[in-house]
């Protein structure tokens, strides 16, 4: 038995659920991965579902024996995995808004421009160099559908990704939305990927991919999923006359921490901006909410309640789909924005009930105190119940600015890319979560322990002594 | 006779159970009355409703002229005058644990009557001296013994200067000595011109220091 891991959600060709029997899955990594293992002395092959980001990880953690899945030939990947031959070569490609294919001709074009593509790949890698060559705005995203969405209703400008994938985009799409720009911008191929140690039974694999280019086997399976060109008819040629390996191609960035140290910290200063902003819209959220709850009519006070349950019962993360994705026909907010209301508007509720809660421990005789003294309902809250309420609701508030801190990773799901998403990059790259895990632990602890002093001090200071 | 509160055949039921049943009074300037009788008869709840801080089913309360009619309390902007002319102390003081002893005596008097800071201050460092805390002035709550929280909440309720103070178990937390005192202080206030309700279950305070006492009884 072999068991290969790849990544279902990255879909067909490459893997997808068989619609017919969605708890088997086809495409042509899923032949390839049986060929394989039918030349390894007539073997089965067994799937193991994997995120695409984290193959490698798994591989080396042992969880399968063989990582497929539309995954790259880069130079990083060589030096830390045991890497195949490659067996398909695909081209990078950009993809335009009609409208502007007569502007853009190559990343050259698009200074300024926002340029989305898969988070961790070669393309990513690409951007992040033209980046500082071009002033191009590369959008990692953690999935190859949605930059096509995004693209046609103009979210960003243009999309780099592998020609199989725009083209299924474009298929998807009815064929309109955008075009395919025809020079490739990069050409790469995809490999096998097995742990470091694993390196003879890879020279197996590789022995079983040579055959199979040599019978006509591999060029069967393309056939057969539309996506068999001429270029890997060279390919082949190309992998069966040399004994020793391709050469990768693309161009991966480099992999030393130093070089990653400017975009942790950028990733940081968005972060902490996230969560200010989010907690600064909580808190006013919050503070509607609660005095609707403790001071409103019988309708709002349900109408607030209802707010609160159904923002504390759903997952913060379905709250960021919807408002970013869900609400894309209604309005279409850039990415930064949807992040900020969507953590705002999900802690708004629950530090409503923090102020709810602290305003009704202020005890009812002092209230009714100042109504003898003849305060106005808003001079008692904001004289007498507020303030007290306030100190009651400090350390609860601390608690939940930083556990914010920490959901704004979440966003990154919706294009941002803050710390965590940024050192999940870092550590695909480097191919080790050991340094940039520690560094963005590091900072996250930098931001949210002087948070809690802070919060500490304030408390003391308004204790009467 | 000319007086200051009226209270005219009061009735407060909870849960269809009197708890206070036709209850008659009447106080008037520099006149002490004791409201006297078990802990439970009702006590507090008269000086609440005269304080509109209660609902009473039954009955008329008439504070100089303006009338309270039974059903829900009324909005507070409709109580502006009996505001001004009603102080309560309440049996717990009930001071504003974030503030300061002269800052709870401040407060109405500058956001309420809309004086100083300056002039606020000079009033209540006056009026905690005539209650003999001056020397506590700031002070937190917390700080503060039953006897002294007691004193800065008379300070508090005198602010505003009204013509009727109402006082609930004022004895409580007293020792003979600061009970002595403040039958003193109560004079003081009477021959100001001011019409004081106690409510109170000390017969020996009552008699010493009342001109008229009312008894409830279950």
């Amino acid at each position: 038995m072999l068991v290969w891991g790849g990544d279902a959600e990255g879909g067909a060709p490459f893997v997808e659920a068989d619609p017919a029997d969605p708890s088997q899955v086809r495409g042509f990594d899923v032949e390839v991965a049986a060929r394989i293992a039918r030349g390894l002395g007539g073997r089965t092959a067994r799937f193991v579902q994997v995120q695409w980001s984290n193959i490698d990880q798994s591989v080396e953690r042992g969880d399968f024996t063989l990582g497929l899945s539309g995954v790259e030939d880069t130079p990083a990947r060589r030096t830390r995995h045991a890497v195949t031959l490659p067996y398909f070569e695909f081209r990078e490609v950009l993809a335009v808004r009609p409208e502007d294919a007569g502007r853009i001709h190559g990343l050259a074009d698009l200074r300024g421009r926002r340029v989305a593509t898969l988070g961790a790949t070669i393309a990513y890698d690409l951007l992040v160099a033209a980046r500082d060559s071009t002033g191009l705005i590369p959008i990692s995203y953690d999935d190859d559908v949605h930059p096509y969405g995004d693209l046609a209703q103009g979210r960003v400008d243009a999309v780099l990704l592998d020609h199989i994938i725009a083209q299924r985009a474009l298929r998807r799409r009815g064929g309109s939305g955008f075009v395919i720009l025809a020079p490739p911008v990069s050409i790469g191929h995809y490999v096998g990927v097995l742990a470091r140690a694993n390196s003879a039974l890879r020279d197996s694999v590789d022995a079983v991919l040579r055959e199979a280019m040599r019978d006509g086997t591999l060029e069967q399976i393309f056939r057969r999923w539309g996506v068999w060109d001429e270029s890997q008819g060279s390919l082949f040629d190309r992998v069966v006359r040399s004994t020793a390996a391709a050469a990768p191609a693309g161009t991966a960035a480099g992999s030393q921490a130093p070089a990653y140290l400017p975009s942790l910290a950028r990733a940081a200063v968005v972060t902490a901006l996230i969560s200010v902003l989010s907690m600064v819209l909580a808190v006013i959220v919050a503070l509607a909410l609660a005095s609707g709850r403790v001071y409103g009519p019988l309708w709002l006070r349900v109408a607030t309640t209802v707010y609160v349950e159904v923002i504390r019962g759903t997952p913060l993360l379905l709250q960021l789909f919807v408002i970013y994705y869900g609400l894309a026909g209604v309005v279409r907010l850039p990415a930064f924005l949807a992040a900020v209301l969507a953590l705002g508007l999900n802690y708004g509720a629950y530090e409503a009930e923090i102020y709810r809660g602290a305003l009704e421990a202020v005890p009812r005789m002092q209230l009714e105190a100042a109504r003898t003294l003849g305060f106005s309902e808003w001079q008692i809250l904001r004289l007498v119940r507020g303030p007290q309420a306030l100190r009651f609701a400090l350390a609860p508030m601390t608690n939940d600015f930083v556990a914010l801190l920490k959901d704004s990773a979440l966003v990154s799901v919706i294009t941002v890319v803050e710390l965590t998403k940024q050192t999940a990059i870092y550590a695909t790259n480097v191919g080790s979560w050991v340094v940039p895990g520690a560094l963005c632990a590091l900072v996250y602890l930098a931001m949210s322990l002087p948070l809690a002093r802070l919060a500490r001090r304030l408390e003391r200071r308004w204790r009467p002594a | 006779m000319n007086a200051l509160l009226v209270i005219d055949r009061l009735c407060v039921r909870y849960d269809s159970r009197d708890v206070l049943r036709l209850l008659s009074l009447e106080v008037a300037r520099g006149e002490i009355v004791a409201l006297m009788g078990p802990s439970g008869v009702g006590k507090s709840t008269a000086l609440r409703a005269v304080a509109a801080l209660q609902a009473f089913d039954d009955g008329q309360i008439v504070v100089d002229g303006f009338a309270l009619a039974p059903g829900p309390v009324p909005p507070e902007s409709r109580l502006v005058p009996l505001r001004r002319q009603v102080g309560l102390v309440f049996q717990a003081h009930a001071l504003f644990e974030h503030l300061t002893a002269l800052d709870n005596v401040t407060l109405a008097l500058r956001h309420v009557l809309g004086r100083s800071r300056s002039e606020a201050e000079a009033v209540a460092t006056e009026l905690l001296a005539s209650l003999d805390i001056g020397t506590r002035a700031d002070a937190w709550p917390g700080q503060l013994s039953g006897g002294e929280a007691q004193r800065v909440a008379i300070a508090r309720a005198l602010a505003p200067d009204p013509h009727l103070l109402l006082m609930d178990e004022p004895t409580a937390a007293l020792d003979p000595a600061r009970r002595s005192a403040l039958g003193a202080t109560l004079r003081r206030l009477s021959e100001q011109g001011r019409g004081l309700l106690i409510a109170t279950h000390d017969t020996e305070f009552a008699r010493a220091h009342a001109d008229r006492v009312v008894s409830l009884t279950v």
